[in-house]
């Protein structure tokens, strides 16, 4: 503390304080300031440790044309037909939103606009639950139920492990992530809106899909390319339901084992060889990796977008 | 003879059935039920996962109850457990809460108190919202870069090859350390200005505003954002791969130190290898772990809603 009767006491105030605490404040400053730059650090060597492997693939392959025309993606028999996964990933991701648009975007609207506020408080807990299963349980789900009781239920045909069924685990584990950004859209639709719909006759379903809906596009369809985004990401369950873990050729029928871009990943990481040392195969991780972090990074950035979009406007 | 033009007729018509009709028409109730049947199928999908579960893991803790849990790994199904899946994830959650935490906290408290509108300080904010938004696996594949194959030597004694639970505890407090900076910077939005403004009057520094006034008016939020981050960290998979815990075993003979540098596993990697096997008596085991692992997360998380509960308070 400044002693301010001495300072008085020579005719002048000394307000600069205590040079012990002003200190102390530039250090902790300082140190808050070291913790806030270490995100940028993290995403620099992410992005720095995927790229140099990534390079290093390529370099290790030699000829780019294996990655568009080899028979598929083998990374034990060195066939790295990239396209094999991304068809992967685009299929499980298609089927995901299948499920995760109209179970998400119904239920954001459901809380959204019909329910009371008791109502509310209960049925929410349901998304949140759904939205703490970790993606290894929905995974053992989609294999061990989606699978036999479901999928191949319905098409006889299909194999036990099959894109289908991991569409499906994946499109139940994104589904609270898009009700909840697209409830937030719907919400943040100013009341006088809907007053304005209700003054002129319209009906709750009429102003919920012409007013509501609309007001909220932008938001909703953030919510939607979030829900991708995820989808894309997630590992577990199509590791564990998709099947195909050796690789994939390229082929586009979901009921039957299929490997996306992430559990092209993980399956090589747990081959019981280990991939390491001269072969193109350990890289590989790092190519698909950056593919991967680059699709993921700019459909965030597109749905960050749109969500500042409905912010701008109200 | 004046004729009405139809046009009009219609909408007198419909006037006249809007007004004198039922309220309630069938195409919007069926509209509310249908979006209310969403909620139901979400519920009922939890409900057959979590029976599902049980059915699986009821006869063999009924056989072997408590004998699971106190089992390490096996490749006979009749000894395999998850003992050292449990404590793994136990060091794992040591890892976030001594890394991720701090850090996390930190650097929200920077962004929310002291960060000016620089361009410097834009660019952290994106950046902090990009990483939380990288999936689980690319992390995975960092961790594996950096910690395993780079740092190999540091992170872990001879012959694990980097693949210790230094490096994997490592691994997952980055992961969930976006996470948490967003949550408390949530927290700390929430507290009003007024409370600031209040210490800066009576001459306090930036900085014991904040120790004093902000961080405890923000505990609980940050409590429960810290907590959440936590549940998610239990049941992250795919990074762990990344770094080599497949089922494994972990190093708890010896010093602390022997463990850290070790080989490790945690609960979640160890129902993906059970999981992974033919044998059915293996998902068993598998349905044993995940109730175990559900019922941590679901406990976890039930503190974090009693803690916000108990502590929230509207400004």
């Amino acid at each position: 503390m400044a002693d301010v009767s001495t300072g008085l006491g020579a005719g002048r105030v000394d307000l600069r304080g205590d040079p012990r605490r002003q200190r102390r404040e530039r250090v902790v400053r300082v140190a808050l300031f070291g913790t806030a730059l270490f995100s940028i650090v993290i995403s620099v060597s992410i992005v720095s440790a995927l790229a140099g492997g990534a390079v290093e693939f390529l370099r290790r392959l030699g000829d780019l044309g294996v990655l568009f025309s080899a028979k598929g993606w083998f990374p034990r028999s060195n066939a790295f037909d990239i396209r094999a996964i991304f068809v992967g990933s685009v299929i499980v991701s298609v089927i995901a939103m299948l499920v995760a648009a109209p179970l998400g975007l119904g239920a954001a609207m459901y809380l959204s606009e019909f329910a009371s506020p008791r109502a509310r408080r209960r049925l929410k807990p349901i998304l949140e639950t759904l939205a703490s299963v970790p993606s290894v349980v929905m995974g053992f789900f989609a294999l061990r139920f989606i699978s036999p009781h479901v999928v191949q239920a319905i098409f006889p045909q299909a194999q036990f492990f099959n894109a289908l069924a991991a569409g499906i685990g994946v499109g139940l584990l994104v589904t609270p992530l898009v009700a909840s950004v697209a409830e937030d859209a719907m919400h943040a639709v100013p009341r006088g809106l809907r007053e304005a719909s209700f003054g002129l006759g319209a009906r709750r379903r009429a102003t919920s899909i012409r007013v509501v809906f609309p007001a909220a596009v932008s938001g909703i369809t953030a919510a939607l390319i979030l829900g991708i985004s995820r989808a894309i990401g997630e590992t577990m369950i199509v590791a564990i339901a998709a099947g195909g873990t050796s690789g994939t050729t390229l082929h586009l029928d979901p009921l039957v084992g299929t490997q996306t871009m992430t559990a092209a990943i993980t399956a090589l990481a747990t081959g019981s060889d280990q991939v390491r040392g001269a072969g193109p195969a350990y890289y590989s991780f790092f190519f698909v990796g950056i593919l991967l972090f680059l699709m993921t990074l700019s459909l965030n950035v597109v749905s960050e977008r749109f969500v500042r979009r409905v912010r701008r406007q109200y | 003879m004046v004729r009405t033009p139809v046009g009009v007729v219609a909408a007198r018509e419909e006037v006249r059935r809007a007004l004198t009709g039922r309220r309630r028409d069938i195409g919007s109730t069926l509209f509310q039920l249908g979006l209310l049947f969403t909620l139901i199928l979400a519920l009922c999908i939890l409900l057959v996962l979590l029976g599902q579960v049980v059915s699986h893991a009821l006869p063999v803790l009924r056989d072997r109850g408590a004998q699971i849990i106190s089992s390490p790994y096996s490749s006979l199904p009749a000894r395999a457990g998850v003992r050292y899946g449990i404590i793994g994830s136990l060091y794992l959650m040591l890892f976030v809460i001594l890394i991720a935490f701090p850090l996390g906290i930190g650097a929200a408290v920077y962004m929310e108190e002291y960060a000016r509108d620089s361009r410097l300080n834009r660019i952290i904010n994106a950046n902090i919202r990009n990483l939380a938004g990288v999936p689980a696996i690319v992390y995975g594949i960092f961790g594996l870069a950096i910690f395993v194959v780079l740092l190999g030597d540091l992170t872990s004694s001879e012959g694990v090859h980097g693949k210790s639970l230094l490096s994997g505890g490592l691994t997952i407090a980055i992961m969930v350390l976006p996470i948490v900076i967003i949550t408390t910077a949530e927290a700390l939005r929430a507290v009003p200005r007024s409370i600031r403004e209040a210490g800066f009057g009576v001459g306090a520094t930036r900085w014991e505003v904040i120790r004093s006034h902000v961080l405890p008016n923000a505990a609980p939020g940050i409590l429960t954002g810290s907590v959440l981050a936590m549940a998610r960290a239990l049941g992250e998979t795919a990074p762990l791969i990344m770094i080599g815990a497949v089922q494994g075993f972990l190093a708890t003979q010896g010093s602390v130190g022997d463990t850290l540098l070790g080989r490790f596993t945690a609960l979640p990697t160890l129902i993906f290898a059970y999981t992974k096997k033919a044998q059915p008596e293996f998902q068993d085991v598998a349905a044993a772990g995940i109730l175990i692992l559900m019922g941590t997360i679901f406990l976890v998380n039930l503190t974090a809603i009693l803690l916000r509960n108990r502590y929230e308070r509207e400004w």
